[in-house]
């Protein structure tokens, strides 16, 4: 039901959908892949599944393409049902992993190949034409005659994306497409997906167990476990209202502190922690008095201080990171966890040597109170 | 030691092999084919082309050759195809290795008592009787091309099957997802795609099968019962029975240079189309 909420509060309702999931559902022999998959992929849109690997996230992308044949419910494009149209016939296209560019081929025939299968034939000197804008689209303009295996990885993922692009798909499907590429030229060709998205209005739905590459090209994200969807929302929500410890703990980092919820009042909650501190916390709906939760606290909403309010911790370990300092602290009861501290702070309040003593606080807003799975 | 040396030392065995074993018999056959009959049998060594002018009596023989061994290459290229790809695409993992343990299974016999079993079975008593039976009449299949070119079939199909299932089995399956997903009906990813990857392999298994028919003896011998009879054939009649070694010498030549011919053709043929392999997809 809470997922209802989030998606609503994203999804505009003059938003056109193009393509849907109602209540799919994918089995592999014994092997639920898949488990009553609710989701709506509005026009223009830049959608990714984020989850690790065996989430389910890739058989979703694969029931959209035509590749599998959801076993329970229906997948729609353009509003209707498409649950027996085979891949030739679906207007998607993808980028697959590693690319499966057809070796055999140039770059311009690797491109060209979906408008060759277009019947009534489409004329050579058109194909020609709309293959030379695709290598532009993608920066390749003069290499149209090279071999695939002349190119390197970059390159041969922008003829892998052209070669998706050029039949003007519904919905453009990316396959953990950076997977291959180096962190340098991952984050290039990132921002060169998002101009490209705006630029050709197409719907991209990207599947990622990279929660950064996600998080920086998504305009909604579904995250997903164990053939599930968990929580969909934009990356600021998933990142400041999870619904759970497990999306609290894939987006972003986060400290968990176990407890018993004792009551609300007016949204915000008293939590008895394991230790037997009181502590309060925002909860969503759909909490009960007395029922087993946690605590998050992200580490930079956490202050730390050399004197004052809080409970008091020893630094553990530190790491300098430019901007931030991390912090390794451990307490008594509470254990070990994180505090991101600004320089800013640093500077104006005196770092903490390793050994130090510390008062750690934070603001009751900053404490979710969360599921424990 | 130098890695001269250690190159030549790893070479030695085979060169020597091969130069005792096939070189220098080569160069006496070759020598022989100028020589004249001994009366006694045997050659007389001496240069003329009397030799290579009575070729025209074997004709038979290379007709026979050169049809027999280009059309069984080319059947049992239509016949492994299809079990190849089905064993390298769409054959359940699991099962694969048993299958193609099952491919190679007649090799466990010996090629001579499997061909002795077909001339059981296309002989009088074998499939004619059991046409007969159903009211077909008359039909003989022993001592034909037909049998000759079962026989061949059954013996090399393994052969062919081999290079093609490889250069199938490697090829990535993701490729066959994306032609299809480009909008490729499975046929056209067929001819688009998986046959002109699998290229490799048709020719290695066409190379492989047609040079061992060129010099096939067996198979003719006992399922053509000597009216269909290969080059192969005449040679061991040359050599072995009439003693006309000089002759035997002068048709092995012409075999060999015939086969070299042949081959070379073929390979031009293969790499041109490999060359041109994108304007094949284009089609």
């Amino acid at each position: 039901m809470e997922i209802e909420a989030y998606t609503e509060a994203t999804f505009p309702a003059d938003r056109k959908v193009v393509a849907e999931l109602r209540g799919v559902s994918k089995r592999f022999g014994d092997v639920l892949a898949a488990s009553d998959l609710n989701l709506s992929i509005g026009e223009g849109e830049f959608l990714s599944f984020l989850g690790p690997s065996g989430c389910g996230k890739t058989t979703a992308l694969r029931m959209l393409a035509g590749f599998e044949t959801p076993s329970e419910g229906q997948v729609l494009l353009d509003g209707e049902v498409v649950n027996d149209l085979d891949a030739h016939n679906r207007p998607v296209n993808m980028v697959f992993q590693q690319y499966a560019l057809f070796p055999h081929m140039t770059v311009a025939q690797n491109i060209g190949y979906g408008l060759r299968q277009v019947r009534p034939r489409i004329p050579k000197p058109q194909i020609a034409e709309r293959v030379q804008k695709a290598l532009e689209v993608v920066r390749l303009g003069g290499f149209e005659d090279r071999k695939i295996w002349e190119m390197s990885g970059g390159q041969q993922q922008r003829v892998a994306l052209a070669r998706a692009i050029i039949n003007e798909p519904k919905l453009l499907l990316l396959d953990e497409p950076m997977a291959a590429l180096d962190r340098k030229l991952r984050k290039e060709m990132q921002i060169e997906l998002q101009d490209l998205q705006r630029q050709l209005g197409i719907t991209f739905v990207l599947v990622t167990h990279d929660q950064e590459e996600a998080l920086s090209m998504s305009d909604r994200i579904c995250i997903m476990r164990d053939g599930r969807i968990v929580q969909i929302g934009s990356p600021q929500e998933l990142y400041d209202r999870p619904n759970s410890r497990y999306v609290a703990d894939f987006v972003g980092t986060s400290n968990f502190f176990n407890g018993t919820l004792q009551g609300s009042t007016e949204g915000m909650s008293t939590v008895l922690l394991d230790n037997g501190m009181q502590v309060q916390g925002m909860a969503g709906d759909g909490f009960s008095d007395h029922q087993d939760v946690c605590i998050s606290v992200r580490p930079e909403q956490m202050k730390l201080r050399h004197q004052g309010d809080g409970v008091e911790v020893k630094v553990h370990n530190r790491i300098f990171l430019g901007e931030h300092t991390e912090y390794l602290v451990s307490h008594q009861t509470l254990g070990d966890f994180l505090v991101l501290a600004p320089r800013q702070a640093d500077l104006t309040e005196g770092a903490f040597a390793v050994g130090e003593t510390a008062m750690v606080s934070w603001e009751a807003t900053a404490a979710l109170v969360l599921d424990r799975n | 030691m130098t890695q001269r040396t250690h190159n030549w030392l790893l070479l030695a065995p085979a060169g020597t092999w091969f130069l005792v074993m096939l070189i220098i018999p080569l160069i006496v056959v070759f020598i022989f084919s100028f020589g004249e009959r001994a009366p006694s049998g045997g050659v007389v060594l001496a240069f003329s082309f009397e030799q290579y002018a009575n070729l025209p009596a074997r004709w038979a023989a290379f007709k026979n050759t050169m049809t027999l061994a280009p059309i069984g290459t080319l059947s049992a290229l239509l016949i492994a195809y299809p079990l190849a790809y089905f064993l390298a695409v769409k054959a359940n993992p699991r099962w694969k290795t048993i299958l193609l343990v099952l491919v190679i299974v007649p090799f466990w016999t010996s090629i001579l008592i499997r061909s002795y079993a077909w001339i059981f079975l296309l002989g009088g008593r074998g499939i004619p009787a059991l046409l007969e039976w159903v009211g077909i009449e008359g039909l003989r299949l022993i001592n034909t091309p037909f049998a000759v070119l079962v026989g061949i079939i059954y013996g090399y199909l393994p052969l062919m099957v081999f290079p093609i299932f490889v250069s199938l089995d490697k090829l990535d399956k993701r490729l066959l997802e994306a032609s299809s997903d480009l909008g490729a009906k499975p046929w056209k990813t067929f001819l688009q795609v998986t046959l002109p990857l699998s290229i490799p392999g048709i020719a290695t298994g066409c190379m492989l099968v047609f040079i061992l028919l060129m010099g096939e003896y067996l198979i003719p011998a006992l399922l053509g019962g000597g009216k269909v009879f290969f080059v192969g054939n005449a040679l061991v009649d040359l050599f072995l029975q009439s003693r006309n070694w000089a002759y035997g010498s002068a048709v092995a030549v012409t075999l060999v240079v015939v086969m070299l011919i042949t081959v070379t053709i073929y390979m031009r043929l293969i790499s041109r189309l490999g060359a041109s392999r994108e304007d094949v997809s284009i089609m």
